[in-house]
């Protein structure tokens, strides 16, 4: 068991400078261990997202360093990094390619981290993998392997985005609200096939959610965000204990302020 | 009475004359029709360098055979130039973060002076009668034997740059740039340099792009410093007719991309045709490029139009 993630005192400013300054991160520290499953909460503009984006590189953090297994990854481009990574995010739209093939998504997935040459892009014996991998999410998409993703629902995408997170087995696991744009029953499906897949594949993951009990309910770890800082820490069997009310309490505590206008409350 | 003067100084011959040549030219525009393609429909980048370089791959094609060089080998090297041309648009658009419009005018533009430079006068002449050219106008009306040289050429050419086309994007980095033209954030979070990619498919574009220009100037016999004025709204127009027309019949076949790609030429060959349908009628050469705007406005415009009164009989 080794450390997955080290984040060692990141800070992000947007718009440093101008009327619209954003300290969005502003010293985070947090440390992985291999196989843990941490669920992150926090009201809006609290640095959930912020933290993903920082670890997968969207942009580079002002200060602070970030380890992904050992590795120092703070230079590293977000393409360059994106080999220890799989990752899902909120929007089905951004996860996959839409106007190319169920099996053509895969196998661009299945070839994250290596490069990319004159081979073909898809041999025969992949699709047979892509077919059984897509007969464990009974969604029937095991029979449209050649159809366009831009023809899905938002649900079988983030089903598909998740597997081809998992199809090349990643240090770490970023899923960025992933399941905020579907419907509840939606919702709760994706999260179970998340689940799923990372007990099958004991991956290391980080679940941003604004959902108080399915940050409750998923994974091994909690950790509560409030400007830009991690101002909470759960794990164990304290974790098992928790209620929507103990994370609402410890929320007033050390933000001072009611949880009440989030949206996290009416789940 | 004046209509019926009209009418009948139109000769039907003349128009079944034409016709050859303007599939010939629509075949040799397909080419470049290939090029926009690429960067238009798989890159989602209006690439502008297109009129600049379809002049630049004739002006060497001309100069190297003017230079004695053999005109199969010139055109190697106009592909070669187009790439290059590429190469700078996408490295004004990635290292220097010029938007994609602006790095490619000012690669057209730059390419004016260079194009200039490469024929030391604003046009070259390249006879038919001195050099053995790949292709001619001079074929299309000549024995049959030119006849068929002509256009086993030009289709040969189409045949080839389709296939290696159709291997090509489904080659790994094939589908890296076709990502990369869907959905740039997906590409990056699946490991893909899309800048790389980027750069990449402009050169493969306006390397078809120089290869459509040596062809063509060889076809007619020279190369002009404004060959290429337009160049992109002729590509796009074929790009558009063959999609709007063919589109439904390539979606979902076995070979649908390679369907895709000969329609890319066929919206050449039919914009050609229609053009000299309309020289016939007498429409006034002066006004021709007026009416390839026309066309391409027509055409860009019909599926917006159709997704708009279907979206609004939704509410």
């Amino acid at each position: 068991m080794g450390e997955m993630l080290k984040i060692e005192n990141i800070r992000k400013v947007f718009n440093a400078g101008t009327i619209n300054e954003k300290v969005a991160l502003d010293g985070v520290n947090l440390t992985l261990e291999e196989g843990e499953f941490v669920t992150v909460i926090g009201g809006n503009g609290a640095g959930k997202s912020t933290t993903l984006n920082a670890v997968a590189g969207v942009w580079p953090v002002d200060s602070g360093k970030i380890y992904i297994g050992g590795d120092d990854v703070t230079k590293l481009s977000e393409y360059k990094r994106a080999k220890y990574l799989g990752r899902v995010f909120q929007d089905p739209m951004t996860g996959t390619a839409t106007t190319m093939s169920i099996e053509e998504n895969m196998a661009i997935a299945a070839r994250r981290g290596r490069s990319r040459g004159l081979s073909w892009g898809i041999t025969k014996q992949e699709r047979d993998k892509y077919r059984e991998m897509l007969a464990t999410l009974n969604l029937g998409l095991e029979d449209r392997l050649t159809s366009k993703v831009g023809l899905l629902s938002g649900g079988q995408r983030q089903a598909i985005t998740l597997l081809m997170a998992s199809i090349q087995k990643p240090r770490l696991l970023l899923l960025d609200e992933h399941t905020a744009a579907l419907d509840p029953k939606t919702a709760a499906k994706v999260l179970e096939i998340s689940d799923k897949i990372i007990a099958e594949n004991h991956l290391t993951a980080m679940m941003v959610t604004h959902n108080m009990k399915d940050a409750i309910a998923h994974g091994n770890r909690l950790i509560m965000m409030h400007e830009g800082k991690i101002v909470l820490n759960i794990a164990g069997e304290d974790k098992k204990k928790l209620t929507v009310s103990d994370l609402l309490t410890q929320f007033e505590k050390v933000s001072g302020e009611e949880f009440a206008s989030d949206k996290a409350l009416l789940s | 009475m004046l209509l019926s003067g009209y009418f009948s100084a139109l000769d039907p011959l003349a128009l079944f004359r034409a016709m050859p040549g303007s599939i010939a030219q629509g075949l040799i525009w397909g080419l470049l029709a290939l090029g926009v393609y690429i960067t238009y429909k798989l890159l989602d980048f209006a690439d502008l360098s297109v009129d600049g370089s379809f002049a630049t791959g004739g002006a060497v094609a001309v100069m190297m055979i003017r230079g004695d060089m053999n005109p199969w080998v010139s055109l190697l090297l106009a592909f070669g130039v187009g790439m290059l041309a590429g190469l700078v648009t996408g490295l004004l658009h990635t290292k220097l973060g010029i938007p994609s419009i602006l790095a490619g005018i000012l690669t057209q533009i730059a390419l004016y002076s260079v194009n200039l430079n490469i024929m030391g006068q604003s046009n070259q002449a390249v006879s038919v009668d001195k050099y053995n050219l790949t292709v001619s106008l001079r074929y299309v009306s000549g024995e049959t034997a030119d006849k068929i040289k002509v256009f086993t050429t030009c289709i040969l050419f189409c045949v080839v740059v389709v296939a290696i086309l159709y291997w090509y994007f489904g080659t790994e980095q094939g589908h890296a740039i076709r990502a990369t033209g869907c959905n740039e954030r997906m590409a990056r979070a699946q490991g893909i340099n899309t800048d790389f990619c980027k750069v990449l498919a402009l050169m493969l574009s306006n390397g078809l792009v120089g290869l459509s220009g040596g062809l063509y100037a060889q076809y007619q016999g020279a190369a002009d410093v404004n060959m290429g004025r337009g160049a992109i709204v002729i590509g796009l127009a074929s790009v558009i007719i063959g999609e709007v027309l063919f589109g439904k019949l390539c979606a979902g076949k076995k070979l649908a991309f390679a369907y895709t790609l000969f329609s890319v030429i066929a919206g050449a060959i039919l914009y050609y045709l229609v053009l000299s349908v309309i020289l016939w009628l007498k429409f006034p050469s002066d006004d021709l490029k007026l009416f390839s705007a026309i066309v391409v406005a027509v055409f860009l415009a019909i599926p917006y139009l159709k997704n708009k009164k279907k979206s609004t009989r939704g509410l």
